[in-house]
């Protein structure tokens, strides 16, 4: 028999909870606002008193509708809610209304790239549902001896999408998550704030032989919010049992085809048809685009500095992903946009670097300085007197006493070590304070060594 | 016929707790819900949908625009317990 770790493999799939980046609730007028004081965003509606009767939000099946043809979903052209039924004071009406047998869309997928490697996971269905209340522990959670509810997200609209069991890895599973949060954000459906609870992922995990088909005993992991929660969750052995029925107070929602296709037609580019753009149009490798993508207002701050210097986009990328992406942080979509350096810039410090003004290693003190006072590199440079110092005359004043220095270095030079001479470069290079000129520095050394 | 377990089995999902009187009064009267459910069976429905509302309404919907809650007090104000602006339940244990 061979090991056991080749004998079964991972499945895993995510159902992922987005919520819906509206005003009001899905089927009240009560605001979405987070953090609003405890039970300040209710009303009759989202507190299932008797005789309200609920209304569908247009706005957040227009969002679900885009998310679903995005990732390829069919829409149905019709759907229907349900009420899913549990005891749990998280839901003042002790239903949730969801959708079950007639969901939203249904069979898509989203293409993700792990280790380099495209991935094609399946996804199931999408379907709308409201939020529900929040609960907390009065006190210490052994001594307490009540539970205390916020109904403020009750109601609050949420698009539920399960993955097919695709998936094989933790690391798979983020990347999922990652392309899916990246996509959502590019159609504005949701705002993404993992910590306000905006998304929220659920795995299911399960064990089977090698290239069996049948999914194993399932294990349910709730409220994966980082994959380092992991150890929060519980597996269980309760069965629900929701006895869903379709909502009498709601009719059934109708998707008009043409108003379906003109809203295919209005998706904006989504982040991997970005990423491959990027590739073929500025030359990019795959993986720098893939960075540059993995946020739109990054990929926009990246498209308006190369619109303001387009001569160089690579140089622009290596900036953005080796400097820019170190003082800010990526996943942040308005982390850019604080750093204080502005696309024009960015690409005003790589044009004085492409028209000889400065060296690449003097643009990064001034880049350091951009980032501390937001000043125009032009500016910082003319300032400090930072210009490269490209006058043959002045270099080869630091070029002799370089030598004169390194007698060593020269002796090399002449034994047939060539790269001896870099040890000079570097010399009048530190003497010049980073500002000599390295092609002409390098020049005059080769020059002045190979005379000797 | 339903059985005095699956009577036992919908009170307990509904958290009602009932009486041996009770539950068999429940297993009697369910079951003269099904008998009449089940002349309903003899019509033939092929090809009906099955329906789930009495008026052919779809697309009911409503423009995202929030209006005024209820202040917190009158939200609380049927509340068994309460405990500052929340709601106080019994302590729910984490499944
Ligand atoms: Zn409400």
């Amino acid at each position: 028999m061979s090991a056991v770790a080749t004998e079964y493999e991972t499945v895993i799939g995510l159902e992922v909870h987005a919520q819906l980046a509206t005003r009001s609730k899905m089927f009240c007028g009560c605001p979405t606002t987070f953090g609003a004081p405890p039970n300040s965003q209710t009303c009759p509606i989202c507190q299932g008193m008797p005789g309200v009767l609920p209304v569908v939000n247009r706005r957040a099946v227009e969002l679900a509708v885009r998310a679903a043809l995005a990732f390829g979903l069919r829409v149905n052209p019709a759907c229907r809610f349900a009420r899913k039924h549990y005891y749990y004071p998280d839901m003042p009406k002790n239903f949730q209304i969801s959708q079950y047998e007639e969901p939203l869309a249904e069979d898509g997928s989203l293409e993700l790239e792990v280790d380099g490697a495209p991935r094609r996971i399946g996804i199931q269905r999408l379907h709308l549902e409201e939020d529900v209340g929040k609960l907390v522990h009065e006190g210490d959670f052994a001594t307490a001896l009540s539970s205390l509810v916020d109904y403020n997200r009750a109601g609050v609209p949420l698009m539920e999408t399960v993955s097919r069991p695709d998936l094989r890895t933790p690391e798979e599973a983020a990347a999922y998550l990652k392309a899916f949060r990246a996509v959502l954000l590019a159609l504005g459906v949701c705002d993404g704030n993992m910590e306000e609870g905006a998304l929220r992922c659920d795995a299911n995990i399960s064990l089977r032989p090698r290239g069996s088909t049948e999914l194993g005993t399932k294990v349910e992991i709730k409220n994966l919010n980082s994959f380092r929660n992991v150890q929060r969750a519980l597996s269980k052995e309760y069965a629900h049992d929701y006895r869903y029925f379709p909502e009498p107070d709601l009719v059934p929602l109708q998707m008009d085809a043409a108003w379906v296709e003109s809203t295919r037609a209005a998706l904006p580019e989504l982040p991997r048809a970005r990423r491959q753009r990027f590739v073929s149009q500025y030359g990019l490798p795959a993986y720098d685009a893939g960075i540059l993508t993995q946020s739109t207002a990054l990929a926009d701050y990246y498209e308006a500095a190369v619109r303001a210097h387009p001569a160089n986009p690579k140089a622009l990328a290596n900036w953005i992903t080796s400097e820019l992406l170190r003082e800010v942080d990526a996943a942040d979509d308005t982390a850019i946009a604080r750093s204080g350096i502005s696309p024009a810039r960015l690409a005003g410090l790589v044009l004085l670097i492409d028209d000889g003004t400065i060296s690449g290693k003097i643009a990064k003190d001034v880049f350091a300085r951009m980032l501390a006072s937001g000043e125009d590199p032009a500016a910082i440079v003319k300032r400090e007197g930072l210009t490269q110092v490209a006058d043959a005359g002045a270099l080869e004043a630091l070029v002799d006493a370089a030598i004169a220095a390194n007698a060593k270095a020269v002796a090399d030079f002449k034994s047939g070590k060539t790269a001896a001479s870099r040890a000079v470069v570097g010399q009048v290079m530190k003497a010049s304070g980073g500002k000599a000129n390295p092609a002409m520095v390098d020049r005059l050394v080769q020059e002045k060594l190979s005379r000797m | 016929m339903i059985s005095r377990q699956d009577v036992e089995h919908v009170a307990r999902l509904a958290r009602l707790a009932l009486s041996d009187a009770d539950l068999e009064r429940m297993r009697e009267q369910l079951n003269g819900i099904l008998g009449y459910i089940d002349k309903l069976r003899a019509l033939d429905t092929t090809g009906v949908e099955p329906t789930s509302h009495a008026v052919p309404l779809v697309n009911v919907m409503r423009d995202d625009a929030t209006r005024p809650c209820l202040s917190p007090d009158e939200a609380l104000a049927n509340a068994p317990e309460r405990s500052g602006q929340f709601f106080r339940v019994p302590k729910i244990i984490e499944e």
